[in-house]
């Protein structure tokens, strides 16, 4: 199926074909980087602009690379936030932008809807590299691609996400994608974390979405789960009372993941806590899929860039 | 000097009349309202087809004079006014500086009588600087000339400062006007807490962060005998608890927004900065309710929380762009087109939301077209269709929410004590 988008704002608009074209895409990239020379031409002649407001290393780096292994020319741009308090505005960002005629622009952002605000004032393609707490779609694409690896579906599948659902973009962009494509996600963390209704925010689709009450109800059974980065400052804001306890009600420790399916893998879209959210024995253990998720993160984005800007793909 | 209005339907609930008539304006009073009204030296509009109204009044405006005159200037928003068919207005404190003492009223009073357009009276601050620690000189403000107080958009937090807030404006006859929000419950919120703030990873705003304030402030009222105004009511829950207080014979008045009545936080799913106002917009069992409380009388009075801001200011982030919208221009369109049109609430329910309701809950003249009453009136056509544009609103601003709306119901002729301040 072709992909007509302009732009790659978030999982909630794509239909079940737009994301199965990206994976399927994405799997005839993977074999790039396994190459000697890790180089295709297809985006030759291509500018992307990395343009990150908020600090990355991953999703940045991960953009770069793919872009580049595709021959076309990456520049990153460190902006601060700051460009708003020196009085620039998005549309005078825009501008600047668009007069530098990229072809793709990558922007990553606190506040949420920034790349749909500037996909309506540039021509070049958007991708949204993380909007506050909206979106990150490439990351759930990027997990849903590892766990189809894996698992070798998507459909039917038990998937746990824990921790700060509130404030996860990728929480939103996996519940999005994970059950448009049939998977039947559980949802856990503390209260104060998972927004009110959290259930309803998806649309009608095969798979379903359950908001557990402690993290033990939401593994046992599943086939997958997946952990969340948890943020220091939440504890200042009264969201909980201290890490410690954090790491004990809702860390994923080896004994708490004997409650999971037996071939049950782990995922986490980084960085990690280690010894918070998360136990180093589970981290290093066989059943951790955190670096293969940054490995299919490069031939993800390479599949959405030539999908979005590759002049064969049009 | 005479004017007469000829043939229109002279709809006016403060008597109440419904009829068509002719209505007679002799040195800017009413003179007369019948059939076939000599016109013996009188200049003659014609109304044939026309609503005539009382002058529409405004409980809730922000002008932004003195200070960011570059938003709207006192001038600019009595045109507004004028074009939507206000003749009355009531200008919010949160000026810079802030409208907290006689000075600044007078100052208010001064310029608007320079613009000669629509009245604007002053609503001074509750508290000093609007901070919510010390009164504010209120006596000296209604001296100057107040009508209310209001620390709008900074609500008044502690409750002991409140309640001696209403202790003291019932000592001087002023209504005691309320945004009511839980700063700490609604802190970093930028739109309705719901489905659609959870989609767009937006915080949100919590209807129970509006009921808790009207809830003490309904008890404060009880305790201290204050007249309340709850501002810009937005949910079921406080509209509930009004009505409640209302049947228990309370004196609390409350108003509405022409955008809570026709739009929902579902508005916010394209990241439109002209959907950004506080309160926010809710659900739509929310927008129904309020429909409901207008229709049975609940709600007192339709008010737009008219709040111009630049272009420049609301092209930002979402969460970084300022809250309000503009409304004069469109609040009888939007009106009409929800509660008319497409509702089933009669004209004179809706007329008597724009003019003797709001007239009643501040105590202002105005509002009714009884024989010798300033003649405050508005002519307006309930049918015709057009398009908002805001390239064409004689606001400063155009921060609205229904650019490019289709609208039903518009102003043909504004007239104060009996002098036309817009025509089409």
């Amino acid at each position: 199926m072709p992909f007509t988008r302009k732009d790659l704002l978030g999982i909630r608009e794509l239909s079940v074909e737009e994301i199965t074209t990206i994976l399927d895409t994405a799997g005839s990239f993977k074999e790039v980087s396994a190459r000697a020379i890790k180089k295709v031409p297809a985006l030759r002649g291509k500018t992307v602009i990395n343009l990150f407001f908020e600090a990355s290393t991953r999703t940045r780096t991960s953009f770069e690379i793919a872009a580049k292994r595709l021959s076309a020319d990456a520049v990153n741009i460190s902006a601060s936030t700051s460009s708003v308090s020196k009085g620039e505005s998005l549309i005078d960002t825009a501008q600047n932008l668009q007069a530098m005629a990229p072809d793709a622009i990558v922007i990553r952002h606190p506040s949420p809807g920034v790349p749909h605000q500037l996909s309506k004032m540039v021509s070049a393609s958007i991708i949204n590299g993380g909007d506050g707490a909206h979106e990150h779609p490439t990351q759930a694409l990027l997990d849903a691609f590892t766990i189809r690896e894996h698992k070798g579906r998507i459909c039917g599948l038990q998937v746990a996400i824990v921790g700060d659902i509130m404030h996860s973009r990728v929480a939103r962009s996996n519940v999005h994608l994970l059950t448009k494509l049939g998977a039947h996600v559980r949802i856990a963390g503390p209260r104060t974390l998972v927004p009110l209704g959290y259930q309803s925010i998806i649309s009608s689709c095969e798979g379903s979405l359950t908001v557990c009450d402690h993290i033990d109800g939401a593994i046992t059974g599943s086939d997958v789960v997946m952990m969340l980065r948890i943020q220091r400052e939440r504890m200042t804001d009264a969201f909980f009372p201290s890490l410690k306890e954090y790491s004990s009600q809702y860390g994923l420790t080896l004994r708490r993941l004997e409650l999971a399916a037996s071939d049950c893998i782990v995922m986490h879209p980084g960085p990690i806590n280690r010894g918070i959210e998360i136990s180093s024995e589970v981290v290093d253990s066989a059943r951790s899929l955190i670096l293969d998720q940054v490995t299919n993160g490069v031939a993800v984005r390479m599949a959405i860039l030539f999908l979005l800007i590759g002049t064969e793909a049009q | 000097m005479k004017l007469l209005i000829k043939g229109g339907r002279v709809i006016d609930p403060s008597q109440p009349i419904d009829q068509i008539s002719d209505l007679l304006i002799e040195d800017g009073r009413v003179k007369s309202i019948g059939e076939s009204l000599r016109d013996d030296g009188a200049s003659v509009i014609d109304a044939n087809g026309l609503v005539v109204s009382p002058g529409f009044i405004d409980l809730h405006v922000h002008l932004r004079e003195p200070g960011e005159e570059y938003k709207e200037t006192i001038a600019s928003g009595a045109a507004a006014a004028a074009a939507g068919g206000f003749t009355s207005i009531c200008a919010m404190p949160n000026t810079k500086p802030v409208n907290d003492n006689a000075s600044v009223t007078r100052f208010i009073i001064d310029k608007a009588r320079e613009a000669n357009l629509a009245r604007v009276y002053p609503v001074g601050a509750i508290t000093r600087e609007s901070k919510g620690e010390e009164l504010a000189e209120m006596a000296e403000m209604k001296a100057a000339g107040a009508v209310a107080v209001s620390d709008d958009g900074r609500p008044v937090m502690n409750s002991q400062v409140m309640r001696h807030a209403m202790e003291y404006a019932r000592d001087h006859g002023l209504i005691v006007v309320d945004h009511c929000q839980d700063l700490h419950l609604a802190a970093g919120g930028v739109m309705n807490e719901g489905r659609n703030s959870t989609l767009l990873g937006l915080k949100g705003m919590s209807g129970a962060a509006e009921e808790l304030h009207v809830a003490r402030d309904l008890r404060l009222a009880e305790l201290t005998g204050a007249r309340v105004h709850i501002a810009h009511i937005s949910t079921a829950g406080s509209v509930e608890m009004v009505r409640r207080a209302k049947r228990e014979g309370l004196a609390v008045t409350c108003e509405v927004t022409p955008h809570h009545l026709a739009l929902t936080d579902a508005a916010v799913l394209g990241f439109d900065t002209n959907t950004k106002m506080s309160p926010p917009l809710r659900s739509e069992e929310d927008r129904v309710a309020l429909i409901e409380a207008a229709r049975d009388g609940t709600i007192d009075a339709i008010a737009t929380d008219h709040a111009p801001h630049h272009l420049d200011e609301k092209m930002f982030e979402y969460d970084r762009a300022p809250f309000g919208v503009v409304g004069l221009e469109t609040a009888l369109g939007v009106a009409l087109m929800v509660l008319y049109h497409s509702g089933s609430i009669p004209l004179a329910r809706i007329i008597e939301m724009m003019t003797f309701g709001p007239a009643r809950a501040f105590s202002l003249p105005g509002g009714t077209l009884t024989k010798g009453a300033s003649a405050d009136i508005t002519v307006f056509d309930p049918d015709r269709e057009w398009t908002v544009d805001p390239k064409k609103f004689k606001s400063k601003s155009r921060n609205t929410p229904f650019a490019g709306t289709r609208l039903r119901g518009s102003v043909v002729s504004t007239l104060v004590a009996g002098r036309a301040v817009f025509s089409v």
